[in-house]
């Protein structure tokens, strides 16, 4: 049932949440530290779990990929409430301060990302135009 | 015409969501088209909706003064939820889902690596800029350069230090300029500069941390490499807040006293 695979993303982001907020409190910071990074390696470990055990069926994988699918749309409308007057009214210092801070570290992907294997690495759907997320062939 | 706002306002407030839902279908459509026939797939869709969705979040902002853009106008206040932390986080744990875990695994020290490398670089820049600028204090200086950093771990800094709440302003701003630069310059610096793979991906995320700015910007570039930035995205606030009220600032006072 397509419940099932929303409750699976909602139990992933209490169990991730859960976690950031622990760590936060341990460390002694207000807010959570990565909650929502331990829930996205909760619903890799938890989904691929299932899928051995074929207990992942196709409605359960819409209720994922819906929300997935909508990522977009969301991103829109959270672009539509940021404060954007008052980036501008932060006058030159906010200006630069945030566009520098941007600029500097382009270059530095590519540096940092041939460490981390980048000549190899790949979405594992290249023959497929498959869309975002879509289960890789062999993962 | 007052009847008339009065009509749409019962029609819609109480369905402020499903509004939203529309009102963004519609704007993804025209937005899509225009990437097509106009730019001729030069610029990607999600790339101008995102750029449109700016743009109202700034006439929000000026017709009611308000801080959450469009939200702020009564007949839009459904984008405060649709667009709020709280599905957000949602879909981009969603977007995880078929993330090939080899390549998290390849790809994690490296994204550890960026994540260190973004915070430090990102402050240290916020500090030089308020420093041409003549900030001297210590405080104002480390909190400037927190707000570099993202946002949140500005204000945190600064709530920290005690500093004022106009050097807490601006920290703000710093911050949501970086979040919209990214936005606004990854689709266009992407291929350039390597992004184009979830190793690149990663790195990315650490590099540049803010949530909402790497969301987008990964969005309007190519969907695929959401997950693996968004992944290590998410601990640059954390991390941001732990070192800078701390490491960064007993650093700040041992070359500014």
């Amino acid at each position: 049932m397509v419940i099932y695979g929303v409750m699976i993303l909602g139990l992933c982001m209490f169990l991730g949440t859960a976690v950031g907020l622990l760590l936060g409190k341990l460390l002694g910071i207000p807010g959570d530290i990565g909650g929502v990074g331990f829930a996205m390696l909760f619903l890799v470990f938890l989904t691929n779990w299932l899928k051995g055990k074929g207990m992942l069926p196709k409605p359960t994988e819409q209720g994922m990929l819906f929300w997935n699918a909508m990522y977009i749309p969301v991103v829109i409308a959270m672009a539509s409430i940021q404060n954007v007057v008052a980036a501008l009214n932060g006058g030159l210092v906010a200006l630069l301060a945030g566009i520098v801070s941007v600029v500097v570290l382009f270059p530095l992907i590519r540096i940092l990302s041939a460490m981390a294997g980048a000549a190899t690495s790949s979405f594992g759907d290249e023959e497929a135009d498959a869309p975002a997320g879509a289960q890789p062939k062999k993962a | 015409m007052d009847q008339t706002y009065a009509f749409l306002m019962e029609l819609v407030k109480p369905r402020a969501l499903i509004f939203s839902f529309v009102f963004v279908g519609a704007l993804t459509w025209l937005c899509y088209q225009f990437s097509t026939k106009i730019t001729r797939g030069r610029v990607h869709g999600s790339a101008v909706a995102i750029v449109v969705g700016l743009i109202l979040a700034f006439v929000g902002g000026m017709l009611t003064n308000g801080k959450r853009g469009i939200a702020d106008i009564p007949m839009f206040a459904g984008f405060a939820l649709m667009g709020g932390a709280m599905l957000r986080d949602f879909c981009i744990i969603a977007t995880a889902y078929g993330v090939r875990m080899e390549e998290l695994k390849k790809a994690g020290l490296a994204g550890v690596l960026s994540l260190v490398v973004g915070t430090f670089v990102a402050f240290v820049v916020g500090v030089v800029i308020a420093y041409a600028f003549g900030y001297r204090g210590t405080v104002d200086l480390t909190t400037i350069g927190a707000g570099a950093v993202t946002f949140i771990v500005g204000p945190v800094t600064g709530s920290a230090l005690g500093a004022s709440s106009d050097i807490v302003a601006l920290s703000i701003a710093a911050g949501v300029v970086k979040s919209i630069a990214v936005m606004i310059l990854t689709p266009f610096l992407a291929k350039p500069f390597g992004l184009t793979n979830p190793a690149a991906a990663m790195v990315y995320g650490g590099l540049m941390g803010t949530t909402s700015g790497t969301a987008a910007g990964l969005a309007a570039t190519d969907p695929r490499l959401v997950p693996y930035g968004a992944l290590t995205a998410t601990f640059y606030t954390g991390f941001g807040c732990l070192v800078c009220p701390s490491i960064c600032y007993i650093i700040m006072r041992m070359i500014f006293g």
